[in-house]
């Protein structure tokens, strides 16, 4: 008895966008079918990791995803390095979490400053990500965008609220902008177009369809991001045809389960493998729905990633 | 696939009689098409014609339950390929291994540790239901008397894995009411396997060695009479499991392919020796459509968020999922510690008071039923009213459990503080931080 496997027929294509510049660059995107069906489609380029560099020490972290950065912890250049050197990162994502109005309200000239150096100092793709605070962010990524002028940064995220202005200098400055919109595909095709309106190329967007962590909402994030790559392949919605960003390591660690110590959670088994796996599941399941590039934290929950990454991709 | 009401039509008597409650074949047939009738109500169709529509309309992929007591598992039913489309009926039951190799202790351990694997969440019990008891000594007898002594002390579904027919028809005779799945059929013992599953009516798995062996099982058992069937198609790796998982998926649904109409099981563990890995596999494969995931170990690290991923996936996108309305403690508040009030959509109580909790300051969490809407949807509905979040405030008892009087609501509806001030003159309204994100600092400022 042999099946006739149906296929589906595509007529759409996810863009092609270059991370980074020189030797180190990046290219994601190029999928032709939904993410790993390759009996039907090809997807000629991996989704990549970027790992999570922080602009001040953490201090509410759980001891397993602290413990292999407790070194660098103050000092994100060294930090980047690390991540670098020690666990083969590809790309680095600088979580400007410092300059939160609510909390340390840090400066633009000083996030800049920072930006820079690690910019300077790392020579794989960087990703700079705000404190979302569209008002903080629009200040802090404008000058980022100036300050790194023609270094080829992701910056974001980039909302309604402040795109005209982050949008012009990262056409002015030759950055990629990351186009954030609150899990809804209609929100999503519309801050695209806008940004395109705006003179943004095509080559220079990235969509972030905002991610939950597991059993914290990762459903709405999951079943959008579904929704764009339909769109994108059977539909050519081609202003959904760009590759998705999820900024998902800091959700994941920040949930109560993820921080649990076995004392405080007997039934939650080993807190370390816990919070590595639940990080982990966050990614393979946004992976499932359409991710081209992942955020993450933990050195051993992306080590799992890249091999499922290997196995779903193997020739 | 469901009949028009045309196909329907053409195979009732046309007598027009009225006895089924309307007044033509014509009528009844588009409401049988629509559901809103049932074939019974005409005395009139033969027994082919009943069989013929009957299994017409069935569901593209067969609904079955495994196992009997509290820890049934339904599967199948399922008509969609992504979830946004409509929902995912049915989630997977993850099985745990037992071979009736290991030592009494290790069995009694192991089983004491997946009755414990339980957790509240939502007001819904999430637990593993099933599992997978292996044959691995080569002795029926033995199998028979391990499946029966771990019926005697757990109470969950079961899978009976041999692949041989004289060893499974000793274990049904002590387990063939608790409805275990046969695991499995294989082209060289379909027959016997089927007979013994249709002389138990329990239900059997096929195993086959890719997509079309599998097919050429289930055909010969779908010749036999046999209905509540299984599929296993051995992937060699975790490539081609999602690859098959999603062709029988499609084939069921959009070819409807009979030979693949069926709930699939998965051994994650066949693929990997590294723990950690299976458990991201068997992630991948609670997205993906499968049926059953066996797992080699069961521990609250990894099956815990498994649980949490079938609950995501499988919950219904058309329905917000909402928690109790009442007043949550968290971290043991006394009679000064704060009191804040929010919306019963769950993933706000989850954020809401995982940040309370990881602020390490005791609180009180009102929690108004707004109908699973979050707090702006449902400031714009009408569901978070200052009135009815009034009426909750009094009746809710949180005034003799506290000394104060001052009530936290969410930053985004700082807008309604004055009127819920007039409806509480008791009470001082403070505006909470817009984001969940704020609590914590928030918390450690606040005096009572
Ligand atoms: S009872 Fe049967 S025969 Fe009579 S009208 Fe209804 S469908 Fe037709």
């Amino acid at each position: 008895m042999a099946l006739e496997i149906p296929k589906v027929s595509y007529s759409g294509k996810i863009r092609e966008i270059v991370l980074g510049k020189g030797d180190k660059a990046i290219t994601v995107g190029g999928g032709t079918s939904y993410p790993f069906y390759l009996f039907e489609g090809q997807m000629p380029l991996k989704p990549r990791i970027a790992m999570e560099v922080y602009d001040s020490p953490p201090d509410d972290w759980a001891p397993t995803a602290l413990e292999p950065f407790a070194d660098v912890a103050g000092d994100p250049v060294a930090w980047a390095k690390k991540c670098i050197d020690t666990y083969g990162a590809e790309m680095i994502a600088l979580q400007l979490v410092s300059t939160d109005p609510n909390g340390e309200n840090r400066s633009a000239e000083e996030a800049a400053a920072l930006t820079k150096k690690v910019a300077e100092a790392v020579d794989v793709p960087l990703i700079v990500w705000g404190c979302n605070n569209a008002e903080k962010d629009t200040e802090v990524l404008k000058k980022i965008a100036e300050d790194c002028a023609g270094r080829s940064l992701m910056i974001g995220p980039v909302t309604e609220a402040n795109y005209k202005q982050v949008g012009a200098v990262a056409i002015g400055y030759e950055h990629t902008v990351i186009a954030s919109t609150p899990i809804d595909i209609n929100l999503a095709k519309q801050l695209n177009i806008l940004l395109g309106n705006l003179g943004v190329p095509d080559g220079r967007i990235l969509i972030d369809p905002t991610t939950g962590a597991l059993g914290y909402g990762l459903e709405y994030g999951y079943s959008v991001m579904e929704r764009i790559r339909m769109a994108a392949l059977t539909q050519e919605d081609e202003r959904l045809q760009f590759p998705m960003v999820c900024n998902l390591g800091k959700e994941v660690w920040k949930t109560k389960e993820a921080k649990q110590s076995r004392d405080e959670a007997p039934k939650l088994g080993d807190p370390a493998k816990r919070g590595v796996l639940m990080e982990a599941i966050t990614a393979q399941l946004v992976l499932a729905a359409g991710a081209d590039i992942l955020i993450m934290r933990h050195p051993e929950s992306i080590a799992l990633i890249q091999d499922m990454l290997n196995d779903l991709l193997a020739a | 696939m469901a009949l028009s009401g045309i196909e329907i039509f053409k195979k009732l008597p046309k007598k027009n009689c009225g006895e089924c409650g309307v007044p033509t074949c014509l009528a009844f047939a588009m409401k049988l098409a629509t559901g809103q009738a049932e074939l019974v109500a005409c005395p009139y169709v033969s027994d082919d014609v009943r069989a013929a529509i009957d299994e017409a309309s069935a569901p593209p992929i067969r609904t079955l339950t495994i196992g009997a007591g509290d820890r049934a598992v339904k599967l199948g039913g399922e008509t969609v390929m992504f979830r946004h489309e409509k929902r995912l009926e049915n989630p997977p039951g993850l099985a745990l291994v037992l071979s009736d190799t290991m030592d009494d202790s290790v069995v009694n351990e192991k089983l004491s540790k997946f009755k414990y694997l339980e957790f509240e969440r939502v007001g819904l019990i999430l637990r593993p239901q099933m599992l997978a008891l292996k044959e691995e000594s080569g002795d029926a007898g033995k199998f028979a008397a391990f499946v029966k002594r771990v019926i005697d002390q757990m109470d969950a579904a079961i899978i009976l894995m041999s692949d041989r027919p004289e060893v499974i028809s000793e274990a049904l005779k002590v387990s063939k009411d608790k409805k275990p799945l046969i695991y499995a059929a294989t082209n060289d013992t379909a027959e016997a396997m089927g007979s013994l599953a249709k002389e138990s009516a329990c239900p059997l798995a096929v195993k086959g060695s890719g997509l079309d062996e599998v097919m050429a099982i289930t055909d010969k058992l779908l010749g036999m009479g046999l209905k509540d069937l299984v599929i296993d198609s051995q992937p060699v790796n975790v490539k081609k499991a999602l690859e098959d998982q999603v062709v029988i998926r499609r084939s069921a649904l959009v070819k409807k392919v009979k030979q693949l109409g069926f709930s699939t099981i998965t051994f994650p563990g066949q693929l990997t020796d590294n723990k950690m890995k299976e458990t991201l596999i068997a992630s991948l494969l609670i997205a993906k459509y499968a049926g059953v995931i066996v797992l080699s170990e069961m521990e609250g690290h990894n099956v815990f968020p498994l649980l949490l991923a079938s609950l995501n996936i499988y919950t219904d996108p058309q329905r917000p999922m909402a928690v109790e309305e009442k007043v949550y403690e968290i971290g043991g508040p006394r009679e000064d510690s704060p009191v804040l009030i929010t919306s019963n959509f769950s993933l706000t109580y989850f954020i809401v008071s995982g940040e309370v909790e990881s602020s390490r300051i005791p609180a009180w969490l009102l929690i108004k039923d707004t109908e699973g809407l979050s707090v702006l949807t449902a400031w714009a509905a009408g569901k978070f009213a200052a009135d009815t979040v009034a009426v909750f405030i009094k009746k809710c008892g949180i005034a003799d459990r506290v000394k104060h009087r001052k009530l936290v609501i969410p930053g985004y509806l700082a807008g309604m503080s004055g009127e819920l001030e007039e409806e509480l003159p008791d009470w001082q309204i403070l505006v909470g931080p817009r984001e969940a994100a704020h609590l914590s600092a928030y918390l450690k400022q606040w005096s009572a």
